[in-house]
């Protein structure tokens, strides 16, 4: 076993891989590996993100469901409200207008039974009038006794 | 398997044995012919050369590739492999430096695929080589010194360049002479990092020699066996080994930041 000439050319081989190694393998290899973790890294900081936001989308969804409720209940709650007043009303108008109504056809009942009173009344003289003629088997003059009859009138 | 005609030891030898060219004479070397520094191990040199670039061809392929999306089986490997030595660096160095995290997987990667090569059956490649006409073939290169030896001196220039670079002349000077008795003991300092030095590249070399060395040897002396005993035996040697050449390249790479990040470190 002896050192001789191969040892030089070993050298020199190994020198040549090695430049050639730092070249045009190193560099590349090394490069798509730290570019793949950067990728990486950004991917999941990304899916941390997107986690964070649907988060807070469905806190807000939560709340803005929430505000629509409390309006919905609140709108239910006045339409209710208005509802009643408006029976209220109606109520109060139905009831005052019965009462007019009542009072006005009592006033006419009134009127009514007045005048059929009254013509009642001039029948009634009328017929006395006429019962009494027959007694007397003489016409009696209505005009002449006008202040009679209308006093027999009053008096009925 | 010994061919008729010849002994273990011829085998065996044949098997540890170079194909060898020299520079010097411009010929191949045969038998028991030696050459001086001139010589140089051609199937060592191919196979490393052709297993680097096995290894710059796929990880060029993925990194050409390479996408920050879903990634494809190619680039899923690769990126693990970078991945996984880009972790160790980072669990050693603290520094910046944009060469080390390269070099260590050039290193763990290409000594890895050296070893991995002494998986192939210890006749196979020395079969087809004969039937071509090659002589001699030796298809694992981290069983040769140079190879490893290679790589463990360059990481020491490495080390001393670092040194000098990131401390500078003086403060690295300084350090060698004080570190780690103080200026009193000067010698004694010097002394020891001449030690710490050649200990760092030997360790380092020769662990992943002696290791492939002696794991392709086993192999040999299975091949040597009857052929009905061959199978149990060099199947568990064959999983066992695969630990083993993991296992060295892992060694290789992690000394090799360990060593360097030393050098960028302040005592």
């Amino acid at each position: 076993m002896n050192f001789n000439a191969t040892l030089i050319g070993q050298m020199i081989t190994f020198g040549l891989l090695v430049l050639f190694t730092m070249k045009y393998v190193w560099p590349p290899i090394m490069q798509a590996m730290q570019d793949r973790q950067k990728r990486i890294a950004d991917g999941l900081a990304s899916a941390e993100r997107g986690v964070r936001e649907q988060e807070l989308a469905k806190a807000k969804a939560a709340q803005t469901l929430k505000e629509a409720k409390q309006h919905a209940a609140e709108i239910v709650a006045q339409a209710q409200k208005r509802a009643n007043d408006i029976i209220e009303q109606s109520k109060l108008d139905a009831r005052t207008e019965g009462d007019r109504q009542l009072v006005a056809a009592k006033a006419e009942i009134e009127q009514e039974v007045n005048r059929a009173r009254e013509q009642l009344r001039h029948q009634v003289v009328t017929l006395a009038v006429a019962g009494a003629s027959k007694i007397l088997k003489r016409e009696v003059d209505p005009a002449a006794n006008a202040a009679l009859l209308d006093d027999l009138v009053a008096q009925l | 398997m010994s061919e008729t005609g010849h002994s273990a030891t011829g085998y065996i030898i044949h098997h540890l044995t170079n194909l060898r060219f020299d520079l010097a004479q411009m010929k191949f070397l045969h038998g028991e012919e030696t050459g001086g520094f001139g010589v140089v191990h051609v199937d060592t040199l191919l196979f490393s050369v052709g297993l680097g670039a096995l290894f710059l061809w796929l990880f060029t392929k993925a990194a050409k590739s390479a996408t920050s999306d879903v990634p494809g089986g190619l680039q899923n490997f690769c990126e693990i492999m970078v991945e996984f030595v880009d972790s160790q660096v980072k669990d050693c160095f603290h520094g910046r430096n944009p060469v080390i995290a390269p070099l260590a997987l050039t290193i763990f990667i290409w000594v890895f695929l050296w070893n991995a090569m002494d998986l192939l059956p210890v006749d196979l490649l020395p079969a087809i080589a004969g039937v071509l006409g090659i002589p001699y073939l030796r298809s694992v290169p981290s069983t040769d010194l140079n190879s490893t030896f290679g790589l463990s001196i360059s990481v020491l220039l490495l080390l001393y360049y670092y040194g000098f670079k990131v401390k500078g002349p003086g403060h690295f000077t300084m350090e060698i002479l004080t570190h780690p008795f103080g200026k009193w003991l000067m010698p004694f300092n010097l002394l020891l990092r001449i030690v710490e030095d050649l200990a760092k590249p030997i360790s380092l070399g020769l662990r992943l020699f002696g290791n492939l060395y002696a794991g392709e040897l086993i192999f040999i002396l299975i091949a040597l066996l009857p052929w009905w005993i061959q199978p149990a035996l060099s199947w568990p040697w064959a999983v066992f080994h695969l630990l083993i050449i993991t296992l060295q390249a892992f060694i290789f790479m992690v000394l090799t930041i360990v060593y360097l990040s030393m050098a960028h470190e302040d005592h």
